[in-house]
């Protein structure tokens, strides 16, 4: 990373916040620390629409523009602006197929069922194709993995299939070469390798659940005995299968079912946002939390589960948990081990049962509380431990779960999904075994599908090294990286909508994954490549997936591929449960290790290494949608950050954007620099530094950003580094931030704190699943009956026909960020780039608020996602002078961007601050295959014009156009926007409030339905579901906000 | 003091008041001719084609139905182009030598699709849908006019927003029983003045003029 030496704000009093924040009796949110100490830098965001300079052509300090020469050039640019009005349209072209393939209706879309991976798991999904461009990526709600939801990685593939970056030609030394060039060369080698019985011939993939895949592998051990298939996978939590081989003497894998728990502890786990079954998880976990009024009156009133969360860092199931402990590692090792004593696992009350000494009076209290609530409910509760903790605590949460009784209702283990039955469990082992070999010089080839090893293997193997000792390297991969650097030959891969494949989802289910799009680039699949080993040059994958699957589908194989190809899932997949017992020799060890490892430890910080929100372990960094993504819940973009508590920050005397030296402990030889960033709610003690970031061969886009966390990650333990050094340098790096951005601020008039006036006040409403029993209206001013009718001097307005409306429900948002990647996939939305951002120009039309409430050390965090409100007293419309935003007879606040002339006045009266103004030209009109990723049905925005939130009304046009030519009403489920279709909690539902059968009227009618800013009267269309805590009468309720 | 005007320049003044008038209103008149004339909608105007198509000859003298090429028109917003294969099912068989067909051969023999210049160009902010128009029962010739009789086609509406605006206000003007769409010689019957009113209310026609009805 660069630092820049620039004049020092006013540094941060973290004592002062804290000590101001003691002061606050009522309700109050704050949003980030800048907002709490009231910096002038805070004040002047909330009051300037636009931030100083931004309306400008100011591109760097000292290289201004004077007052006098701007009003001149904007005079001229005025008297301009009149002649652009006097360009013809030119003349366009209108090319038809020669000969129009089958299906396909022109301008009409179609859907196919595919199958995307991440860390080698596969998720069902429906790929739009618009005239066989592939632009939109939803979920199968046929596939168990997706249920219809998406993550932020499937919503952003197009834009991986269509990055200009991508490797566009096979490359050997720097010349670009041909598929016969390369299949000539590597042919004598691998003639050699036969006779050999395949010595010295080593192939490095991520994991692999493709049964074809696994397959090939399998015939080519056989083919070439002594050869030897590596794996590794950066951000895989493979350490649930290790843990599982201790715990039940085989790698089991475990899955969860959410629906049946109804309290859950995650354990160091991020459940529900990150790993191979999230989706699911997040989905039968919002299902069982919702509530509605007519469960008030249900006997034992309304069925919500509970989440506990404890945890080091603060991860997306911490934010939405109703009780949240953060601890530093070594203290969620003896947490884990106190609450297996108290729950009666044995082993874990053996010889050295006794509760380590460390843990706070908090903690115990927990231990307490939650092992009475977790009893309560044996059977129907559930103990999450996440790859990410230490084997011991993911152990003690197998035996756990057995001694509740859970397993087989909220848990069960299966035959593990990925294939490699040759290999070592554990990833780790896989390619520290390689690096040894490499480093020995016992490799002739080495073949790595897919993988960055270079990059991202464990600093320790110095893999950059012994990658240059086989005589022949190949790397497949999208890109040209790190890796295929230093390899002699780069193959560039087809992407997963270019190729024919398969994979297994996290439960074991297949699906098939079929093409979108012909490789743009002449990409070879990893089972193309493979292929030339078995003297195949010109495999089709196409072939080798279906040759795989004809031994292996019941009935007639035409029928059954054709109807797994069009449900997107191959039915009785799944793998069945295996029943396990708990080694108890386990428990015992793993107790040991626990105590063993208190008493060893030393001083420093505990430094975590996490996946990124955004770009994962690294390969999505070319991904700009991803890398301008604001990341949970530091809302930072472009940069990751060493990510340290208030405490920690104040031990240490650090500020937020302070550039510190970070070391391994005696001994080890990594240094890396990073920006530091304090999280309130972060535990003490320890430091999170998201993986990914760092790269420094990765293009324009990835190239430069962030701090390189895998300098410092060892193969002993990749997601934690004890003893870590931190150094002050003096030096600062600016991060862009865009929590600061888009402020709300309500009215000027002091309101006395800790009233129920106040209360309603806040942007997010709160409060215990008590109180709601107790006073069903509590979310509003005035109980029920007493509401008084805000008036308005517009003259009101009758929506007879639909009247579209929003509902989010926060208490089950995640803050996954599913939805705003989704809008921009689906609304064409540019991206800004990091030095926009600072100037607050960047163009998501959906963002996710996130608030504190409570204490520096352990806040309450909500997420609130904020459209536009599609008011219907809307302050934007009246002010615009040109007409250019105006309402629908349907309710919506249009935006018509040809009559835009960019005054931004809307933009300043917004109150909801959701208008997004086009500063510069952000579309890109020029890099063709750019192009091809447009949502045709959308507008492509030119400089100077406001864009917002349409509701997606391309898609309400569509569904209306295709009701009236059936001549009925638009019916639920004909329509749905992007952000709603994406939401894995279904947080998001969209409809027509005037229909009673649309989810979104249901829930307009329930007592926590509210608006933002009510007491401004706009009647927004969007409205807010409020957020319950169901809390724990055993623990003290979390201050609500 | 002498007077340092003229006399007569009282009356310049009041001349060159009034003409200021009038001399602004008719820069007004020539602005708003030239934002409507053929110049700028294109309106009337024939546009060179790879191959000199007749839409007269194929629609009136063979009697070939609008679907048969335009094969979308009732099921996409857009109406749909022909691929070359749909030329060549007939053309294999007739006029299977003349030269001005050897752009279209050539297209099916190399594969490389014909590439025809767009007679009827909305601007890109503007999302106009052939299906429900059809649908709700705008014949062809509403817009298109009498393609039938245009040996080379050209645009026979304006295209501009008021022209879309004067429908879109007043369907009733211009809708046509659903039957007769495709037919473009059809004529509102001179004895039955209330026809448009009643399709109005039997097709459910509602005067969409939000603007995102077209804009997004």
């Amino acid at each position: 990373m660069s630092e820049e030496k620039r004049p020092a704000k006013a540094p941060l009093d973290l004592a002062e916040v804290r000590e101001r924040l003691r002061d606050r009796q009522g309700p109050e949110l704050w949003r980030s620390l800048d907002e709490l100490a009231a910096t002038p830098e805070f004040q002047d965001l909330l009051h300037r629409e636009f931030p100083r300079q931004a309306s400008e052509w100011v591109e760097a300090p000292g290289d201004g523009v004077s007052r006098r020469n701007f009003l001149g050039l904007a005079g001229a640019s005025l008297a301009l602006a009149g002649l652009t009005g006097c360009t013809k349209q030119p003349l366009e072209r209108i090319v038809p197929y020669v000969r129009q393939p089958e299906e396909i209706v022109q301008g009409r879309a179609l859907y196919f069922a595919t199958t995307l991976t991440l860390g080698g798991y596969g998720t069902g999904v429906l790929a739009e194709s618009n005239m066989g461009r592939p632009t939109k990526i939803e979920g199968n709600p046929d596939h168990p993995a997706s249920l219809g939801a998406t993550d932020v990685f499937a919503q952003a593939a197009v834009r991986d299939l269509y990055d200009p970056e991508r490797s566009q030609s096979i490359v050997s030394l720097g010349r670009i070469r041909t598929w016969g060039a390369f299949v000539n060369e590597v042919s004598a080698p691998i003639r050699a390798l036969q006779g050999l019985g395949g010595e010295g011939l080593r192939i490095l993939t991520g994991t692999v659940t493709s049964p074809t895949l696994a397959d090939q592998m399998q015939a080519l051990l056989v083919r070439y005995p002594k050869a030897r298939w590596h794996r590794w996978e950066p951000a895989e939590g493979a350490g649930g299968q290790r843990s599982a081989a201790a715990a039940f003497g085989a790698p089991y894998d475990t899955v969860y079912d959410l629906a049946k728990a109804r309290v859950i502890l995650a354990l160091d786990s991020d459940l529900l946002t990150s790993g191979p079954g999230s989706l699911r998880y997040a989905r039968d976990f919002a299902r069982a939390r919702r509530v509605r009024a007519a469960d008030l009156a249900a006997p034992g009133g309304p069925a919500m589960n509970r989440l506990y969360a404890v945890e080091s860092t603060t991860s997306m199931t911490g934010t939405i948990a109703d009780h949240r402990l953060p601890l530093p590692p070594a203290e969620i090792d003896a947490f884990a081990l106190a609450l297996a004593a108290e729950l009666g696992v044995a082993g874990a009350a053996g010889p050295t049962g006794i509760t380590p000494p460390q843990l706070s009076d908090r903690a115990r209290t927990w231990v307490a509380a939650l092992a009475k609530d977790l009893r309560a409910h044996a059977g129907a509760c559930l103990v999450a431990v996440d790859g990410c903790a230490s084997e011991a605590v993911q152990v003690l949460g197998h035996a756990m779960n057995a001694a509740l009784g859970n397993v087989g209702k909220t848990v069960s283990y299966i035959r593990p999904v990925a294939a490699d039955p040759t290999n070592p469990i554990d990833p780790v082992q896989s390619i520290s075994e390689l690096a040894r070999d490499l480093h020995a010089g016992r490799v002739e080839l080495l073949l790595v599908l897919g993988g960055n090893p270079v990059y991202d293997a464990p600093a320790n193997l110095a893999f950059g090294d012994a990658i240059r000792k086989p005589r022949l390297r190949v790397h497949l991969g999208l890109w040209e990286n790190e890796t295929s650097e230093l390899c002699q030959w780069h193959i560039p891969a087809a992407h997963e909508l270019e190729s024919w494949g398969d994979a297994r989802a996290f439960d074991g289910t297949a699906s098939l994954r079929q093409p979108l799009i012909e490789p743009l680039y002449g990409g070879k699949s990893e089972l193309e490549l493979l292929a030339v080993f078995f003297e195949h040059i010109d495999a089709a994958a196409y072939d080798l997936v279906r040759e795989r699957w004809k031994q292996h589908l019941p009935g007639d194989f035409e029928a059954s591929w054709r109807k797994a190809l069009h449900d997107g899932v191959i039915a009785a997949t799944a793998e069945p449960p295996v029943t396990v017992s708990v080694n108890a020799a386990a428990v015992q060890r793993a107790s040991a290790e626990i105590q063993k490892g208190a008493a060893a430890a030393g001083d420093g910080v505990a430094l975590l290494f996490r996946p990124d929100p955004t770009i994962y372990d690294g390969r999505f960094a070319h991904n700009g949608w991803l890398q301008e993504l604001p990341k949970h819940p530091t809302k930072l973009v472009w940069d990751n950050a060493l990510i340290v508590g208030p405490r920690t920050a104040e031990r240490l005397g650090l500020q937020i954007e302070d550039v510190v030296e970070v070391s391994s402990p005696a001994g080890g030889r990594g240094r890396i620099r990073a920006a530091v960033w304090v999280q309130p709610g972060h535990a003490d003690g320890c430091a999170t530094l998201h993986l990914g970031y760092g790269r420094w061969r990765a293009g324009r886009v990835a190239s430069g950003h962030g701090a390189n966390a895998y300098a410092l990650r060892t193969s002993a333990n990749l997601w934690l580094l004890p003893g870590a050094g931190i150094r002050k340098t003096g030096d600062t790096f600016t991060l862009a931030c865009t929590q600061n951005h888009h402020l709300l601020e309500s009215g000027e008039e002091e309101i006395p704190t800790a009233t129920r006036e106040a209360a309603v006040r806040q942007p997010v409403r709160t409060g215990t699943l008590a109180e709601w029993q107790a006073d069903p209206n509590f979310v509003h001013a005035k109980p029920k009956g007493e509401e008084t009718e805000a008036t308005s001097l517009y003259p009101p307005y009758k929506y007879e026909g639909y009247k579209w409306a929003m509902a989010i429900d926060l208490n089950v948002c995640t803050g996954c960020s599913a939805c705003v990647v989704a809008c921009q996939a689906e609304n064409n939305i540019p991206t800004v780039g990091k030095e926009q951002v600072l100037k607050q120009r960047e163009m998501h039309w959906l963002r996710i608020d996130r608030y504190f409430a409570g204490s520096l050390d352990d806040p309450v965090v909500h997420n609130q996602p904020v459209p536009c409100m599609q008011c219907e007293n809307a302050p934007c419309e009246v002010v615009c002078p040109v007409a250019a935003t105006v309402h629908s007879d349907e309710g919506l606040n249009d935006m018509v961007y040809n009559r835009c002339v960019g005054t931004r006045y809307c933009s300043n009266n917004c109150p909801y601050k959701v208008r997004r103004f086009n500063f510069l030209r952000f579309a890109n009109h020029d890099v063709p295959v750019l192009k091809m990723l447009q949502n045709p049905d959308v507008t492509v925005r030119m400089r100077g014009v406001m864009e917002k939130c349409t509701y997606c009304i391309q898609r309400i046009t569509r569904a209306r156009v295709d009701s009236e030519v059936e001549n009925r009403r638009i019916r639920p489920g004909d329509l749905v926007t992007a952000c709603a279709q994406a939401c894995p909690t279904e947080a998001i539902v969209f409809g027509d409030a005037n229909g009673p059968d649309w989810e979104v009227s249901r829930r307009r009618a329930e007592p926590l339905n509210y608006s933002l800013l009510e007491e401004l009267n706009t009647r927004p269309r969007t409205t807010y579901l409020a957020k319950l805590q169901n809390a724990n009468p055993d623990l003290a309720p979390a201050r609500r906000g | 003091m002498a007077q340092i005007f003229h006399r007569s320049t009282n009356t310049i003044a009041k001349v060159s008041i009034f003409g200021g008038v009038f001399f602004l209103a008719f820069l007004t008149w020539i602005y708003s001719t030239l934002l409507r004339s053929n110049f700028v909608t294109g309106q009337n105007v024939v546009r060179p084609q790879p191959v000199p198509f007749s839409h007269q000859h194929h629609v009136s003298q063979l009697g070939i139905d609008c679907r048969y090429c335009h094969t979308s028109v009732e099921r996409s917003y857009f109406a749909g182009m022909p691929p070359t294969e749909t030329c060549i099912n007939c053309h294999k068989q007739i006029w299977n030598q003349s030269d001005m067909l050897a752009p279209v051969r050539d297209s099916y023999a190399q594969n490389t699709p014909l590439r025809w210049t767009r007679v009827h160009d909305l601007p890109d902010f503007v999302y106009f849908n052939h299906e429900i128009h059809v649908a709700k029962g705008i014949g062809c010739a509403t817009c298109h006019g009498r393609v039938d009789r245009m040996p080379l086609l050209f645009q026979a509406a304006s295209l501009q927003m008021e022209w879309c605006l004067d429908c879109h206000r007043n369907p009733q003007k211009y809708v046509r029983p659903r039957e007769e769409v495709f037919n473009l010689a059809w004529e509102p019957p001179a004895n039955d003045p209330g026809l448009g009113v009643r399709l109005v209310k039997q097709y459910k026609i509602r005067s969409m003029t939000s603007c995102d009805t077209c804009h997004r």
